[in-house]
């Protein structure tokens, strides 16, 4: 369960992000939605001890996230691909990080198995560094690495952007099976409402910094939400 | 988990752009950084012989010692303009299951080995190496040598808490200048001071443990302040400059040329790389005083002064012209979808070299100082430049297939480097120094001026038609330009 409470960030007089409270029990596929600049990065930056808020506190299971690391060894995310490690090669840079969340090498290539056909053979075995690769294969990269070692929590900020179809649908089903059975809690933002509504149980839209709508995903949610950005 | 960041810092460093380059360039570097070795080791051990026979009343441990001081803070003024904690290798980590004083440590841990540190370590140790076979006493020199190091260290971490603070660079700043006007004006004697502090190291080497308890206060301090900033938009943040826009108004009046000239200018201006070629070509000026200073050259190869002089007034030509148009390489085939002028696009680039030849050549008007023959044996050379050099490093820049990446530093940059450029140095430094020679054997030194500078001048009376025929060849080639362009170097 992540809980947030009083959550506001300002910069200067600035504010961006303003949010009361916000609970997202376990096992919830949880989406953000919002226009450039509502928040979204921000609240999972927040949410990742990337930044720190200005007021209030967000606990990940009991954990309160500025102040204990604990909730690293349960939490996968990809931001962006500034977060990956260039210089590695795609093989190099999963191995580093199964092992930092207790796998080995076998571990990671069993892991990697399942990825084979959304890899389409031109991430692994290709003699690459990160660095190289195109935009949508270091997303499908990163979005892979935070899935290493069962996290209990995955925060993905815009992983549709950049993948190609094939892989859209493939992760969007990889995301709905991963929150199947209740265990794992899904965070992901996006701008693609259609993408966002078929993956998440529920949908919150930021505008500025501010909660403006909180959705269960129904029949009607794609419509709701294309009307209320429709300008 | 060490291990793993060793691992990564091997791997980084091997794998860095630095080192994806052609084997010539590589064996070239390697040669190079093996003589600043050599030359570092040398001075370290021959300096006490050095001082020993220049000063052979004093003692040279004492001559280092009395200037230890000096070099202390010099140091830490050097550190503060050049050394920056390297965070941004660290931003991938942050959201993985390692701890944040793990990442520290590392930070931390891995600028105690940064070249800054290391640099002083090629003088220090041979000089104590030297100094123990000299029989002064093992335990003082070793305690001596071990302040120095934990100096090193603490100068290291005093740099990244007082980084930020400018107020401290010019604290450091009015220190040194102050110490040294004290030293000058015999107010009072800093060396003394410096000398008494060092050699009470040599003489107790106890003392050793000030240093070392400098360290021990400097790097918890370091390791609480990072602890506290170690957040995306602090510390590991990506600095973004403020845009300074200017319209360049006056560059209008250029007509067509003119969206062509401002692009060329804003690109000079908003890149490191470009902009050191720029402001090189003014430190170009001052080559030829190491030349006209020497009567030597005049007297045996006036051939060479004609090098120099090329130089003079050619750094932008040289330097700038031999990378056209692979500066562009990033969004060379956006230019190339749009509907441009080819020879607008190159006769923009010949304006702007033009224009800095000329700006250096009055720049270079001092050197009359050394009489008129080296003043036109300047103007010769810039005549040469602008109607001749121009043409060819246009042309030449067809060739060019190396892609430039306008976002990687300035200095030591050889990105966009291959066999062309030292091709290339045969007809725009080899080809005048020839006519040179051989006009003035045939008729006589002015003689030699006059063919040079006629040459220049052919070229400039015929710059149209070598213009349309170098657009011609750029057309032809693009495809392959384009092609190249794209490959990452």
């Amino acid at each position: 369960m992540i809980h947030s409470k009083n959550i506001t960030k300002k910069y200067k007089s600035t504010e961006v992000l303003n949010i009361k409270e916000l609970t997202i029990p376990k096992g919830q596929s949880f989406g953000l939605v919002g226009n450039n600049g509502a928040g979204k990065t921000t609240f999972f930056n927040i949410l990742l001890d990337l930044i720190r808020p200005t007021t209030g506190e967000i606990t990940n299971h009991e954990i309160i996230v500025n102040q204990s690391e604990a909730w690293k060894s349960f939490t996968g995310s990809f931001i962006d691909e500034t977060f990956l490690i260039g210089y590695l090669t795609p093989e190099e840079y999963f191995d580093f990080i199964g092992d930092l969340r207790g796998m080995n090498k076998a571990d990671v290539n069993s892991f990697l198995a399942q990825f084979e056909e959304m890899f389409n053979g031109e991430i692994l075995g290709k003699k690459k560094y990160l660095r190289d690769l195109s935009k949508g294969n270091q997303k499908k990269a990163g979005i892979v690495a935070a899935l290493l070692g069962n996290p209990q929590v995955v925060i993905l900020d815009e992983p549709f952007a950049n993948l190609d179809p094939t892989t859209q649908i493939r992760l969007k089903k990889t995301l709905k099976d991963l929150t199947e059975n209740k265990e794992v809690t899904v965070l992901v933002s996006s701008h693609d409402l259609s993408h966002v509504t078929e993956v998440c149980e529920r949908i919150v839209v930021l505008d500025k910094g501010n909660v403006v709508k909180d959705i269960e995903t129904s029949e009607e949610t794609l419509k709701e939400l294309e009307s209320h950005f429709a300008v | 988990m060490i291990s793993q960041f060793l691992k990564l810092e091997w791997k980084q460093y091997f794998r860095s752009s630095y080192w994806q380059k052609g084997l010539a360039l590589k064996i070239i570097m390697g040669f190079f950084a093996l003589y600043m070795m050599v030359t570092f080791l040398a001075l370290g051990i021959g300096s006490f012989f050095i001082i020993r026979k220049t000063m052979p009343d004093s003692d040279p441990l004492q001559v280092v010692n009395s200037f230890l001081l000096f070099a202390v803070i010099g140091d830490l003024i050097f550190r503060y303009l050049m050394q920056k904690l390297p965070v941004m290798n660290i931003k991938p980590m942050l959201i993985l299951p390692i701890r944040k004083s793990k990442l520290i440590h590392y930070v931390l841990g891995k600028s105690s080995f940064s070249a800054f540190n290391i640099f002083g370590l090629f003088f220090y140790i041979p000089f104590a190496v030297v100094l123990i076979g000299q029989d002064y006493g093992t335990s003082g020199v070793l305690g001596w040598l071990f302040s120095m190091l934990l100096l090193i260290q603490c100068a290291n971490f005093l740099n990244f808490i007082i980084n930020k603070n400018n107020i401290a660079f010019w604290l450091l700043a009015s220190v040194l200048i102050g110490t040294i006007a004290l030293q000058y004006f015999n107010l009072y004697d800093v060396t003394a001071l410096s000398q008494s502090i060092f050699d009470g190291i040599v003489a107790n080497p106890i003392y050793t443990v000030i240093p070392l308890g400098l360290l021990a206060i400097l790097y918890p301090i370091n390791y609480r302040i990072l602890k506290s900033q170690l957040y995306l938009d602090e510390a590991v943040k990506v600095k973004v400059k403020e845009a300074n826009t200017s319209e360049l108004a006056w560059a209008n009046k250029f007509g067509d040329m003119a969206p062509f000239i401002k692009n060329e200018i804003r690109l000079i201006w908003r890149n490191k790389r470009t902009k050191t070629v720029f402001l090189m070509s003014f430190l170009f000026v001052m080559y030829g005083l190491i030349f006209f200073t020497n009567p030597m050259y005049e007297e045996k190869m006036p051939s060479f002064l004609i090098f120099a002089s090329l130089f003079v007034t050619g750094g932008f030509v040289l330097n700038y012209g031999q990378f056209i148009p692979a500066w562009e390489s990033s969004y060379y085939k956006m230019l190339m979808s749009q509907n441009i002028s080819y020879r607008k696009y190159l006769e923009s680039k010949w304006f702007l070299m033009t224009i800095m030849t000329t700006i250096l050549f009055v720049l270079a008007t001092p050197y009359i100082y050394f009489g008129m023959d080296t003043y036109l044996m300047i103007a010769a050379g810039a005549l040469f430049n602008i109607g001749f050099n121009t043409l060819v490093l246009l042309y030449a820049g067809s060739f060019n297939r190396k892609q430039i990446d306008l976002n990687a530093s300035g200095f030591g940059n050889t990105q966009g480097t291959s066999a062309k450029q030292f091709i290339i140095i045969i007809p725009v430094m080899g080809f005048p120094v020839l006519i040179f020679y051989v006009f003035s054997l045939l008729f006589n030194f002015n003689g030699g001026l006059i063919a040079i500078a006629a040459v220049g001048l052919i070229g400039l009376l015929t710059k149209n038609y070598f213009m349309n025929l170098i657009a011609k060849k750029y057309v032809k080639d693009k495809y392959a330009a384009i092609h190249a362009f794209n490959q990452k170097a």
